[in-house]
């Protein structure tokens, strides 16, 4: 709702969240022409999640080099910035009045922001330990991977000695290494799936450096401790048995969820796989005028993959400025199973690309060499061989097959052939 | 004063805090300790509040339902449907007073079968004896028109209007707040060990010293029964009695209107589900009498339990994401009634087994304790002033939090910076706790004061932020609050 007495501005692009995705999307659209745009942070400094992954290997795709997270935040602010972005950090979209205006609260005060287009850019979250409902008691030594990085590379902290991780994705790697740098000693890493899910480089540099315990098909089933973590228990999920290891911190993993809060208080609709907002190629959200980018979307891609996206959507938001319309009707991309999403999973026009040409694919499982199709309405689109699908990071898609999709027809399905050839 | 006795002046003196001596001594400082604390304030007594846990309402009462019971469903005659029901009216007007967040969303109780719907004659007819007579039978289809999201198969539902849902954190703090600007002695982390009755005065035994006091008031929750026969009392026997509960995303609460009340059955009143005044949605609580009055653990079973009735309750809360999980424990004992008791030769007053309605009755049973006291001879001259009035910080949905008030902002910059973006928080609330007459001991203190934390990613964005921050207001180290070995 719209306050009274609130003082109200208006910008062309308001860009909200100043990650990756959000910088990345300022720059653009600043090179592409767009008048005032602005990038909402509700953290002290822009920059989003690589500010605290201190590790290396940001900014390969985009930037086309390597860089600590810290110099590749700073890099992007600083091209976001330079390309004439206004940035404003400490400032907090908290919700929208309702004629679409942005709701913002920052030190110097409460206003109001009326944008002509707005990116959410907010990007996603680890699940924590009480969203995966794992039972035992609340001690402190329970922690994110976002949270055990800001101890350490923030603010300098020892965040315990004997450390659990919980996931085996690219995340849980770098949790390992912030672990090492925070003086802890990481005394098993567990996970449900029958392996892990990063790069075999990054587990088998992690094997070897830090020879911690590697426990798949594992479930933390329970947490003990009064004040602070005693010891977690261990669910073998093939024999069903349990055992107990001592530790005083528990770095629950992965396990992304989109912080999709202003998509959901703006009604935009949500895939119901990804969790994000459902967007088209052109990152367009169901609601006119607000598009999404980066990991929003879908949960955790790297970092690159982030502002990759957020370059994308500029030349939407463009053609949206210049008064493009907003499609009145789109066909759905719809997985089906063992897959887990696609992103984007929405199509408008025919022939529209998605970020770097490609569609994001996870499955639930990991399936090697899976022969993909395709299909709508019983014609087969597309079919090939992919090189791998798994839960823990995507596989690309080709996305030359957009063109045939006839926009007034039946959802487009996506799924291994077997189950795909069933639907011929 | 007169001292305590010749031999035992040199180490006990009013002046010091580990051997002081007071008028009365309340043991417990949760809803009920707190509430007679701050009733008997109100009078000329020097008054100690003495807490095992670390804070006020750190123990059974920051995890209850956080419903502001009509008593429409206590057992007539007793006195926890009298206290409940005069605790609701006095519990109303003071949230009104002193800014604890209520909402009046009232209660819809569903039947789920004939046998249920069969019961309602006679649960509005206990409502009546216990002097509550607003229950009102609707239709299904005005069930449903109230509850669009309700699973499927209710046959109709009971409307309980004054079952509203409270903050269950402000009402102690406001309490303690009061009592302790009206002189009150608060001591936290303060464990009483040993009663000793001796030249007509309580000798407390305590984990940091000795104590005295002319009357010592057992408001000890869970442990109401060892401090009863610590003073030579006996019976009633406290078995705590877990319930758990799951508290859904924010994004959940358009889902829900009113508190859904199951039929009770003759053990327990059933798994509820009910929006909180924080914007979320609470499922439990579970009822399952356990050993250990510490074991404040959630257990698979129960999750799975209270997972397994969403689909029938709301169907659509299966989507949503689970922020927390809590464990209450009750102070169940072996009589259906609070254990409320004066023995004024001794000097001791109880109130013992007082359950999940404790919240509610809360104000009510100060009541009655100060004017048990008052017959059993403890002298109460109107303290001069009174109660200091007081106003507590709005932590509540429905009424207006700094974040979003202009004014305050421009007043103070420090309401404009949001610390924790999921409860929206600002720095300018975790400083003000500070400095309050009741400052936060630890995370989960500051938690209950302004909500950091608490939100849907559990420290994900601002854990360590809030960390530094509070480390750096109370001059504790990080390692320190977050209870890190050595």
């Amino acid at each position: 709702m719209s306050q009274p007495g609130v003082r109200r501005e208006t910008c062309e692009a308001a860009i909200v969240g100043g990650g990756p995705a959000g910088l990345a999307a300022a720059a653009s659209l600043r090179r592409a022409g767009a008048d005032r745009v602005v990038v909402l942070d509700r953290e002290a400094e822009p920059g989003g999640i690589p500010r605290h992954a201190k590790h290396q290997g940001f900014g390969i795709r985009d930037l086309r080099r390597a860089m600590s997270g810290p110099a590749y935040a700073a890099r992007l602010a600083e091209l976001a910035s330079s390309a004439g972005a206004e940035i404003r950090a400490e400032s907090q979209v908290t919700g929208w009045c309702d004629d679409g205006t942005l709701e913002i609260t920052s030190p110097g005060g409460r206003y109001e922001l009326a944008a002509k287009a707005v990116v959410l850019a907010t990007g996603c979250r680890e699940r924590p330990r009480s969203a995966r409902l794992v039972a035992g008691s609340r001690p402190q030594g329970v922690m994110t991977t976002g949270t055990l990085q800001q101890l350490v590379y923030l603010h300098g902290e020892r965040p315990g000695r004997r450390a659990v991780v919980v996931g085996a994705e690219h995340v849980s790697f770098s949790a390992l290494l912030t672990l090492s740098h925070g003086g802890a000693r990481a005394v098993a890493m567990v996970t449900e799936l029958p392996r892990h899910q990063t790069l075999a480089a990054f587990r088998l540099g992690a094997a070897i450096r830090y020879r911690v315990p590697f426990h798949t098909r594992t479930a933390i089933s329970g947490i003990r401790g009064r004040t602070r973590v005693e010891a977690i228990e261990l669910s073998d999920l093939d024999t069903g048995e349990t055992r107990e290891l001592e530790c005083d911190l528990v770095v629950f993993t992965a396990d992304w969820i989109p912080d999709h809060e202003l998509a959901v208080l703006a009604g935009v609709e949500l895939d119901p796989l990804t969790r994000g907002p459902a967007v088209d190629a052109g990152l367009r959200t169901s609601r006119p005028g607000t598009f999404a980018a980066g990991n929003v979307n879908h949960g955790a891609e790297t970092a690159d993959i982030a502002s990759l996206s957020g370059s994308h959507v500029a030349s939407a938001v463009i053609r949206h400025l210049d008064g493009e319309p907003w499609p009145e009707s789109r066909v759905p991309i719809r997985c089906e199973p063992p897959l887990g999403w696609i992103a984007p999973n929405l199509l408008a026009a025919a022939g529209t690309a998605p970020p770097s040409g490609r569609f994001l694919v996870r499955a639930s499982q990991v399936v090697r060499r899976p022969q993909v199709e395709v299909a709508q309405d019983g014609r087969r689109l597309w079919s090939g061989r992919l090189r791998r699908l798994g839960p823990g990071r995507s596989t690309s898609l080709p996305a030359n097959w957009t063109g045939r999709v006839e926009t007034s027809g039946g959802p487009v399905t996506v799924g291994l052939s077997a189950s795909a050839g069933k639907l011929l | 004063m007169s001292g305590l006795t010749a031999s035992g002046a040199s180490s006990l003196s009013a002046r010091s805090p580990s051997d002081a001596v007071y008028d009365v001594a309340i043991v417990g400082a949760g809803d009920v300790g707190c509430a007679i604390a701050r009733e008997l304030a109100r009078f000329d007594l020097r008054i100690a509040l003495i807490e095992a846990g670390p804070d006020v309402g750190a123990g059974t009462s920051k995890a209850n339902t956080a419903i502001l019971h009509t008593g429409f469903d206590a057992k007539p005659g007793t006195l926890e449907a009298r206290l409940v029901a005069r605790g609701h009216d006095l519990l109303m007007s003071y949230a009104d007073e002193v800014g604890i967040p209520v909402e009046r969303t009232g209660a819809l109780l569903v039947a789920w079968s004939d046998d249920e719907r069969e019961r309602f004659g006679a649960i509005r007819e206990n409502a009546e004896r216990c002097g509550y007579d607003r229950v009102a039978d609707i239709s299904t289809e005005e069930l449903y028109r109230r509850e669009p999201h309700l699973g499927p198969g209710a046959l109709g539902a009971l409307a309980v209007p004054d079952e509203h849902i409270v903050c269950p954190f402000t009402p102690p703090l406001a309490y303690a707040t009061q009592a302790v600007l009206a002189g009150v002695d608060l001591r936290r982390s303060e464990a009483v060990s040993g009663l000793e009755r001796r030249d007509g005065r309580w000798l407390l035994e305590t984990s940091r010293g000795r104590l005295a006091a002319d009357w010592v008031v057992n408001a000890a929750g869970l442990r109401s029964d060892e401090v009863h026969a610590m003073a030579g009392h006996q019976g009633f026997t406290v078995t705590p009695r877990r319930g758990e509960l799951l508290v859904y995303d924010k994004l959940a609460r358009p889902l829900l209107r009113h508190t859904i009340l199951p039929v009770p059955t003759a053990t327990t009143k059933g798994v509820l589900v009910a929006p909180t005044v924080f914007g979320n949605v609470m499922l439990g609580p579970t009822a399952v009498d356990v050993d250990r009055k510490d074991d404040t653990s959630s257990t698979p079973d129960g999750i799975a339990y209270l997972l397994s009735l969403v689909g029938r309750l709301v169907p659509d809360l299966a989507r949503e994401e689970v922020t927390a999980v809590y464990v209450g424990l009750r102070a169940a004992t072996e009589h259906g009634d609070y254990q409320l008791g004066v023995d004024g030769e001794d000097g001791y007053a109880w109130a013992g087994g007082i359950r999940s309605t404790g919240l509610t009755a809360s104000m009510a049973i100060a009541e009655h304790v100060r004017d048990e006291l008052d017959r059993a001879g403890l002298a109460l001259r109107d303290r001069n002033g009174g109660l200091p009035s007081i106003r507590m910080p709005n932590i509540g949905e429905a009424g207006p939090r700094p974040f979003a008030q202009p004014e305050a902002i421009m007043a103070d910059s420090e309401y404009g910076h949001i610390v924790c973006f999921c409860e929206r928080v600002t720095r300018g609330e975790i400083r003000d706790t500070a400095v309050s007459p009741v400052p936060p001991a630890d995370l989960d203190g500051l938690r209950r004061r302004t909500r950091v934390l608490m939100g849907r990613c559990q420290g994900f964005f601002c854990g360590a932020h809030v960390l530094e921050m509070f480390a750096e207001q109370s001059g504790r180290s990080p390692e320190d609050l977050t209870e890190l070995p050595r």
